[in-house]
């Protein structure tokens, strides 16, 4: 295991942080404006993001940079920032999170669909590697390979952020299938966690998909199919129309209330993924306070 | 003729070039380019969606199924133009302003064709004007909208809203989906119908040609 993950580890499982893209939203990000783009023109309010989080208990932050390779750069016209737009959003949760938390710099999917061959694997690793360079140069202690729906991308996406030499956390989505325990691609736990674990992913997991409730049962088959750490971030549930808005579906009493049992399972490291916010976070203390 | 059912079945199993071979074959020894089409490959990609239903098949085999009715309509659409041959229906297909995910609308769009549609693509970020467009200059019959951002669903509804204030709603079935769109969403703000899959989409585009 990496020395700083089992120094995280040591003290019992990890709460990590909530959605970002909700609460940039919330603080004026318009729709279909590119979040990752604020760390160049409303850092302030990407920092407050962070300190949220930070204050409400979580552990290890994230950056506000899931978006942030030169492919879908390069959609938002954007593709000459790469470095800076990485190097700032790893900067700007480092200062946030001070010494009370440890800074895992969040890297998503291209948005591109290899099987299409609208990109090559070459371009999709170049593109990784290129972002988890200027990732590891703004400072992150790790790196999160996250929301992933393509084990092929996934893969890629590792090999890319491991020429860093930090540890990488590699995490795919169950939306699909019948049970709702499968990738978009058809790809099942066992066979992600096989071969991310295999690619040399430091610790393996599952991030957004159809809601907590289906974590418990993903986190068992994780646990059982690699002997890494376990990274759940569920969602809050599908938004319905509530008078004319969304809203997410679960409170934060109701999420928190499933994480003891996630944490039994086995799961390293807790947290949230789309329409959670810091107040999950502080409900995931009450209802479980790790250690230290 | 044994060749047409290895026809439907190098549909089914996603072979793109003995789909080819087998529809240059069929073609040769003149059989009906539309009896290809709604005989063999239309049953072959309801054969692959009934698969995907019920979880044999994923994305993966859709999509090569899909680029191997593809590669046969490539050979057949000109012959059936050539007739006047109508298609099915003709579905504006794109992904709501703001959003610029396209994976499961190109999805969509692939397997729309593939079930005898004629798709006009419009894209990424398309305003709701763009779709209006094609109602009256394309004569397209359905509006098919995608999001995959709950931050970006807001303007299915715009874009209903705006077919209403143009006068043309009533002359297209909208459909819409997408990772946070759910039934309760399309209700709420009157689209004509929601899949959460490709594959019920083309079931859907296919009822509401029929419906009207």
């Amino acid at each position: 295991m990496h020395p700083l993950i089992r120094q995280l580890l040591a003290l019992g499982p990890v709460i990590t942080d909530g959605a970002w893209g909700t609460q940039l939203q919330a603080r004026g990000l318009a729709v279909g404006e590119f979040p990752d783009a604020w760390n160049l023109t409303h850092a302030d309010r990407v920092a407050e993001v962070a300190r949220a989080y930070v204050q409400a208990g979580s552990q290890v932050i994230l950056t506000n940079t899931f978006g942030a390779n030169r492919i879908r750069l390069g959609e938002a016209a954007l593709a000459g920032s790469v470095a800076e737009i990485n190097q700032r959003g790893v900067e700007i949760s480092r200062a946030a999170a001070g010494d009370r938390a440890r800074v895992f710099a969040s890297i998503g999917p291209t948005g591109k669909l290899l099987l299409s061959g609208e990109v090559t694997e070459d371009e999709v690793r170049a593109a990784f590697a290129e972002q988890a360079r200027a990732l590891a140069e703004g400072g992150a202690e790790a790196l999160v390979v996250e929301t992933m729906s393509d084990l092929a991308e996934a893969l890629l996406a590792v090999s890319g952020a491991r020429e860093t030499g930090l540890p990488v956390v590699a995490c795919m989505v169950y939306d699909s299938g019948k049970n709702k325990d499968r990738t978009m691609m058809g790809t099942t736990p066992e066979q992600a966690a096989a071969a991310l674990t295999a690619a040399g992913a430091e610790v393996i997991g599952a991030n957004c998909g159809q809601g907590i409730a289906g974590f418990a049962a993903l986190g068992q088959r994780l646990r059982a199919a690699t002997d890494r750490p376990i990274w759940l971030k569920p969602n809050a549930g599908l938004p319905a129309v509530v008078e004319g808005r969304l809203q997410y579906r679960a409170t934060p009493e109701e999420f928190a209330s499933y994480v003891p049992e996630l944490i039994k399972l086995g799961a390293g490291f807790v947290g949230g993924c789309c329409g959670t916010g810091p107040d999950f976070i502080a409900a995931i203390k009450r209802h479980w306070a790790p250690a230290r | 003729m044994p060749e047409l059912k290895q026809l439907y079945d190098a549909v089914v199993r996603g072979d793109a070039k003995a789909t080819q071979a087998l529809t240059q074959e069929a073609l040769a020894e003149g059989v009906d380019p539309l009896e290809l089409v709604n005989q063999y490959m239309v049953p072959a990609m309801d054969e692959v969606g009934r698969r995907f239903e019920c979880n044999e098949y994923f994305v993966p085999e859709l999509l090569i199924s899909a680029r191997a009715m593809k590669a046969a309509l490539e050979l057949l659409r000109p012959l059936l133009t050539a007739r006047g041959d109508q298609p099915q229906g003709r579905v504006a297909i794109g992904t709501v302003k703001g959003d610029l995910h396209d994976i499961g609308k190109n999805l969509v769009a692939s397997l729309l064709e593939g079930g005898g549609f004629e798709v006009i693509d419009l894209g990424v970020n398309v305003a709701p004007e763009k779709f209006i467009a094609t109602i009256n200059e394309k004569q397209a019959n359905i509006i098919a909208m995608s999001a995959l951002l709950t931050t970006t669903m807001p303007a299915m509804k715009t874009t209903i809203d705006v077919l209403k204030q143009a006068g043309v709603r009533d002359k297209v079935k909208v459909l819409i989906g997408g990772a946070p769109i759910t039934q309760k969403y399309a209700d709420e703000i009157g689209a004509d119908g929601y899949s959460e899959s490709a594959v019920g989409a083309v079931a859907l585009a296919k009822k509401a040609v029929t419906a009207a």
